[in-house]
């Protein structure tokens, strides 16, 4: 195991920054040569021992995503990305860890640093009983999952998907892929191909899983792009809250962050999916930062099954990310409760999409953005009634609020209507941060900072309240603290 | 004591205080007169800080701080406190929370321990109870959906929990029924102290039959012109100001 060397250099310049979780962990990497090719997808393969499907799968997935090219309708501007120049995969190296015993002790004192309870033993001997279990992602590879015993006592699998590929192959074969499919859009085709870990959840019928279940993920190395894949399937009447935070350290260069996730929800399943991401954005002057694109879908295949995302957006150089919902069972129901949030050159593209193909199929949107500095905020929503989904409803509201004058609100709602029982509401509002209301926290003691911050959260509050508990009072931090120096 | 020197200030090329004078010791009330346009707004904002509102001469010191150099929350942390002609509405923002931040703030400018949820609730229902309000007033957010009383009751709330040591209200009284205006009358008595004083600007008499201040100002055209007692509010009450600038 490597010695941890967290240099002064690293202690020093955290102390100097506000984004406090831009620390790098010094710690041996197994990398990949820089590039992709066949030659890599087949080595990601082969280092998680994959069956031969999981190779070939992954394959087809390299030769769509060849032939492809980049999207460009969002509203972001980036230098190309030079996806030769990348290292497809990075790892702690040695063996796998078997046991939480086995994580290199430097892990999980960065774990710790970043807030997350990973280690159960504290847990279970702790006087307060467990809510959360935990799946840390570093860089490619799962390091640890927490409370499976516990876990595994109702019936309920989490782990990192690599091990899923080789433990439960009969449901991986079956659901992976099956709502984002390989070729649907560049970045899905590129995460296909080599997707490293993420986790895999599994809620039997009838089971209510017992505690939160989160993933936490972490990029590290530099010059490494992030492909995390999380696939989740509640069965009949089972039902589940996720949540997922992400960061990363502060480096100069842009990194790519390119992550699929797939929910799938049975008859009467529920499928709660929180995020609070967080991955640094760059410096003030747009320097460095995440690139994030990702695929997130969930598909309400079962009557009554209910997709709720919840998304707390304050991170990332760009953000590219619409989190939707196939409405295919009669009677589902899709819910987007999102706050986004830009400062300096931050660029989000971000909304979702409801399509409603089963009938008394109802889906709600709640969006809120806020800019500030020299950044730009687009909602970009589709809502698609298909000619099946008779009396379909939407409820849409996308609010938008400014800060400064040098920065963008952008709302772009697509409404596609093919059936005439169908009621779909759109509200949508511009708003500024007005200097009364400012003035009017000042002058009752509040600092100009303090103001904006409780004018924020006042403003997200309709999603912050989505969220459970303990996230959103770190959601709330996280806004007043992405703000800084947004105002004066 | 608030002391107020040959104040001059405007708002962009307008001039509007043209030398006020005015010395407020501790535990007086003094209410401030005048016409539509007179400066009595912009006396109140200047003294609380707001911007837009640039001095351009003289001096305002409270208990020997220097008002025009501090920034509003250090003005609010000295025990400054301005009730709103119309209060700001905070959509999402619970009141309680806003008073109980605000609170803090200033608990923490002074050195002082903050307090948490459940201490201020209990402070909260009682100043509640002392001004007669609803109990919902705390949970609504600040000034959304209420109506214009509601709006001034929920100023002089937050007045009784930030405890001010110089309260300045900017016509409180407009637009509120007798009902609201006692409340609001009471909820000012209520603070009467050796160490409290007030500023209290309003248009017409009626409030100050509920506030009897120790000391009528008339200001007029950025100057106070008349100074004296509260018969002086009666005077106005039956002659007008337009009587009173013509003698």
């Amino acid at each position: 195991m490597a010695a941890v060397t967290e240099t002064l250099d690293t202690v020093d310049r955290l102390a100097a920054q506000k984004y406090k979780y831009g620390f790098e962990t010094a710690i041996a990497m197994d990398e990949f040569p820089k590039g992709l090719n066949e030659d890599i997808v087949a080595l990601i393969s082969a280092k998680k021992n994959e069956p031969e499907w999981m190779l070939a799968w992954r394959l087809k997935a390299y030769r769509m995503w060849r032939k492809m090219e980049e999207p460009d309708w969002a509203r972001i501007k980036h230098p190309p990305i030079d996806y030769e120049n990348l290292y497809y995969y990075a790892a702690p190296s040695g063996p796998a860890p078997k046991t939480l015993e086995e994580v290199d002790p430097s892990l999980l004192a960065m774990y710790e640093k970043l807030g997350i309870p990973l280690n159960e033993r504290a847990a279970l001997a702790g006087v307060e009983s467990p809510t959360v279990a935990v799946d840390a992602v570093f860089d490619s590879v799962s390091v640890a999952t927490t409370f499976r015993e516990t876990l595994s006592k109702s019936g309920v699998i989490f782990c990192p998907i690599s091990e899923a590929v080789r433990e439960h192959p009969e449901l991986v074969r079956e659901y992976l892929g099956s709502v984002v499919p390989v070729g649907d859009n560049y970045f899905s085709a590129l995460n296909s191909a080599v997707f490293s870990d993420g986790s895999f959840v599994f809620i039997p019928k009838g089971v209510r899983c017992p505690m939160e279940l989160s993933t936490y993920f972490r990029i590290n190395a530099r010059n490494t792009g992030q492909f995390e894949r999380t696939l989740i399937i509640a069965e009949e009447g089972a039902s589940v809250s996720y949540l997922e935070g992400c960061t990363a350290p502060m480096r100069d260069e842009n990194q790519l962050h390119a992550a699929v996730v797939e929910l799938v929800a049975l008859d009467d399943a529920k499928i709660k999916y929180s995020t609070v991401q967080n991955w640094y954005p760059g410096d003030a002057d747009g320097k460095g930062g995440i690139y994030n694109f990702v695929t997130k879908r969930g598909a309400c295949r079962g009557r009554n099954s209910k997709i709720s995302w919840t998304q707390v957006e304050t991170g990332s150089a760009i953000t590219w990310k619409y989190p939707s919902c196939i409405l295919q069972g009669d009677g589902s129901v899709g819910e987007f409760y999102s706050v986004a949030l830009t400062h300096n050159y931050q660029q989000a593209d971000t909304g979702t999409k409801m399509i409603h193909i089963g009938k008394n199929t109802t889906s709600t949107i709640i969006s809120k953005g806020i800019s500030a500095g020299h950044s730009n905020n687009t909602y970009r929503g589709l809502v698609k009634i298909m000619p099946g989904a008779s009396n379909a409803r939407n409820f849409t509201q996308c609010d938008s609020l400014l800060i400064g004058d040098e920065c963008g609100a952008h709302t772009v709602p697509y409404i596609e209507s093919r059936n005439m029982t169908a009621k779909v509401e759109h509200e949508a509002t511009t708003s500024k941060i007005a200097e009364d209301q400012l003035f009017y926290c000042r002058s009752r003691g509040l600092s100009e900072e303090d103001a904006v911050g409780l004018i924020v959260n006042g403003f997200c509050k309709d999603v912050l309240k989505e969220l459970p508990m303990e996230f959103a009072v770190e959601a709330q931090k996280l806004l007043a603290v992405s703000l800084e120096g947004s105002v004066g | 004591m608030l002391e107020i020197k040959n104040l001059t200030a405007r708002i962009e090329d307008k001039e509007i205080l043209r030398g006020v004078n005015l010395v407020v010791p501790d535990g007086e009330i003094h209410a401030i007169m005048g016409p539509n346009g007179a400066g009595k707004s912009t006396l109140s904002y200047v003294l609380s800080g707001r911007e837009g509102y640039e001095v351009t001469g003289g001096s305002a010191v409270y208990n020997g701080q220097d008002l025009l150099a501090m920034e509003p929350e250090q003005r609010a942390a000295a025990g400054v406190f301005l009730a709103f002609q119309y209060p700001v509405e905070l959509p999402g923002v619970g009141n309680a929370n806003f008073i109980r931040t605000a609170l803090n703030s200033i608990r923490r400018a002074r050195g002082e321990p903050e307090l948490d949820a459940v201490a201020f609730l209990k402070l909260a229902r009682a100043a509640i109870k002392n001004l007669s309000m609803p109990d919902d007033m705390l949970k609504r957010n600040v000034n959304v959906g209420f109506s214009g009383g509601e709006k001034k009751r929920n100023e002089v709330l937050q007045m009784a929990l930030l405890n001010p040591g110089l309260a300045i209200l900017d016509e409180t009284d407009s637009g509120l029924d007798i009902d609201a205006l006692k409340i609001v009358a009471d909820g000012v008595n209520a603070l009467r102290s050796p160490k409290f004083s007030a500023l209290v600007i309003t248009h017409y008499q009626r409030l100050l039959d509920h506030i009897v201040p120790d000391h009528v100002h008339v200001l007029a055209a950025g100057k106070i012109i008349r100074s004296g007692g509260p018969e002086l509010a009666h005077e106005l009450e039956a002659h007008g100001y337009a009587g009173l600038e013509a003698a």
